[in-house]
Order: structure tokens, then C-alpha cells, then sequence
């Protein structure tokens, strides 16, 4: 499944230490560097996070979309098979779409994403919870139907500070060329 | 009651919510803060065409709509003599399509409809539920669909 990505290897050290956030090369003509398709290698790792989880957050974002009791209460949390003052999990998947944007998606010639493929809730993100994780590129074609544009199927997995998967999901972005491909002779 | 024995593919209407400019901002700048999602005026340049809430948001909002439902139709249900199903949490969903953007000013209306349910043979007592949830905007378009699931304890 893993293949080289044929990434200088400085970058992919950078990439894997989870250092900086290394745009794509610098093109001819381009004074701004944005990850493109060409970007998106299968086996290709970008690290997600650290995203540190507060109890004040976890409240704001349940009294706004899921006002149920183990998400706003700690006693009712810790009473229910959550086990304590829990994320949403539509709040899990949303810090995970922070952590994509401020990676990688950002900083990309994205054309926004169909939808998703998957999302398992794995373990409740609990108040206190430290997440990370990585994006790793699953699949990268050309779209027929758009020049110029690739789709790139993308699996996120988001861990707690034990190491303890919390989510995995895996869903399509398109994002735009570089350049035009090449023609085979 | 279970959820098996009140609802099975019925599609519930559960709610609309009204998406304004200063909340879709809002959402994305905590989440998604992509220019599409942040400023009317940079919209107009990408390929959306204009301020749009991120699909999360429109998800979230799926959520807070069914929550708003089943606390008044618990209500209903104790009213009628019925013990109300007793609702987990969810292990996640899949096939979610985002359709077309939800746009500033846009009224999206959501549904829940059970598809399926079983109990699960790890463990008892608890019944794992299929629910097809979707959203549509004021000019009948769908914006939203997934396929989600929720515990239910017997």
C-alpha cells in the first residue's frame, strides 16, 4: 500500500517529526506555494494537531449543536457510558477538520470535498483529552470530468494523549494541479 | 417502547434552521476557516460563489435538530403512557454527501427516517439503529445526506 513518494528526504523528516507545515515545491511563475494534487502521493503522512480539548469547549459546541446532558454536564458524563464530560462527537469530527485545515488543507489548492466515506467514533473525547493524529493519502487520480483537477482519498485518524484511537474517517477532496498532466508519448 | 416499534421508515421531520451569515462565520472560524466560509466578499471568488457554511455546520445542525425533536417527543410519548426509547450514543456514520452548498440566508429543513435495527449480540440489551438523515434547503434541493447509527438501550 506504502509507496515511496519520492519526497527529498529533509522534507519528509520535517514531515514526520511534525515540525513545520512544508507547502508544496515552489513553482516557476509562483510566488506562493500551495499543496496541489501532485502533492497527494499515496502512503504520503501529514501529522494532525496537538489539539488540546477543554471543558469550556466542549460545553460551547454541545449547547450550540448537542445539548445532551453527558456533553454540558460532568456528573451526568461521568454517570453515562461515556464516562465523563464528553466531546460531541460531531465536535470530535470538527476539531479533526481543524486540524486537517491548519496541516494541510489551508495551505492547498483544495476544491472542497464531496463528502465523507466514513467517520467512526471510536472513544468519547473526554474534557482534558490531547488529540493528534495524521491524514494519510489512500488514493490520488485525475478527474475525467475537470481538467486540471485530481480527487484524493484521504484516511484521518485522531488519537487521545494515551495513544487510544478516538476517530477514523476517510473521505475524498479535490484538489487542482499544478500543472497540466502529461500526455504519454 | 423501542424505536423499532414507533418509527420504522417513517420519515420524521425534525426541524428548520435558518443559516445566517454572522453564525456560519462563527462555526468556521473555529473550525474551517476557509475564505468561502468567512467572508461574503472573497466567496464571490471561489468556486462556491458565495458565504457558505461549512458542511460540518451543517452537519452539527442535523444534531441539534434532533436533539430540539426528542426532547418534545419524549414528552409526547410520556404523555401518551409510552416509555420513551433510551437513546446512546453513536458509533459514527457513513456516505455522507454534501449535495450543494448551503448559502447565507438559507433555511435548511432535516429529517431522520429508521431503516434498521438490531440487537447486538455482543451486547445485550443494547440495539444498534440504522438512520438515513438528510437535509434540504427552502427550494426543495437537497444539501445533506448520511447514513448514521445510534445505541438504544432495550
Amino acid at each position: 500500500m506504502r509507496q515511496n513518494n519520492g519526497l527529498p528526504v529533509l522534507r519528509t523528516l520535517k514531515n514526520l517529526a511534525g515540525l513545520a507545515i512544508v507547502p508544496g515545491e515552489r513553482r516557476p511563475g509562483e510566488n506562493v506555494t500551495k499543496y496541489s494534487f501532485e502533492d497527494f502521493t499515496p502512503g504520503r503522512v501529514f501529522p494532525l494537531g496537538p489539539k488540546h480539548v477543554t471543558v469550556e469547549e466542549i460545553i460551547e459546541f454541545a449547547s450550540e449543536f448537542d445539548p445532551q446532558p453527558m456533553h454540558l454536564d460532568e456528573a451526568a458524563g461521568r454517570d453515562s457510558i461515556l464516562g465523563g464530560l464528553a466531546a460531541s462527537g460531531w465536535h470530535t469530527s470538527s476539531m479533526v477538520m481543524r486540524m486537517m485545515i491548519d496541516s494541510y488543507l489551508l495551505n492547498s489548492l483544495s476544491e472542497g470535498s464531496p463528502g465523507i466515506d466514513l467517520m467512526e467514533w471510536k472513544r468519547p473525547v473526554l474534557a482534558g483529552d490531547t488529540l493528534s493524529g495524521r491524514t494519510t493519502v489512500l488514493e490520488a487520480r485525475a478527474l475525467r470530468s475537470r481538467p486540471r483537477v485530481g480527487i484524493v482519498k484521504l484516511r484521518h485518524e485522531a488519537e487521545n494523549q494515551r495513544g487510544e484511537i478516538v476517530s477514523v474517517s476517510e473521505n475524498s477532496i479535490m484538489f487542482r494541479m499544478a500543472k497540466a498532466p502529461e500526455t504519454s508519448a | 417502547m423501542k424505536m423499532s416499534e414507533l418509527y420504522h421508515d417513517t420519515k420524521l421531520e425534525i426541524g428548520t434552521h435558518r443559516f445566517e451569515a454572522a453564525e456560519i462565520i462563527r462555526f468556521a472560524e473555529r473550525f474551517d476557516p476557509q475564505p468561502f466560509h468567512m467572508d461574503a466578499e472573497a466567496a464571490k471568488n471561489t468556486l462556491f460563489g458565495g458565504l457558505c457554511a461549512s458542511g460540518w455546520h451543517t452537519c452539527a445542525m442535523w444534531m441539534r435538530s434532533f436533539v430540539d425533536y426528542w426532547t418534545v417527543e419524549t414528552e409526547r410519548l410520556k404523555a401518551e403512557g409510552i416509555v420513551p426509547p433510551q437513546l446512546g450514543p453513536s458509533p459514527g456514520f457513513r456516505d455522507l454527501a454534501w449535495f450543494r452548498p448551503v448559502f447565507a440566508g438559507d433555511s435548511v429543513t432535516y429529517t431522520v427516517t429508521l431503516t434498521a435495527s438490531r440487537e447486538l449480540a455482543s451486547r445485550p440489551g443494547r440495539i444498534l439503529n440504522t438512520i438515513v438523515c438528510e437535509g434540504t434547503n427552502q427550494n426543495g434541493l437537497p444539501v445533506v445526506r448520511f447514513e448514521s447509527t445510534v445505541l438504544e438501550f432495550a
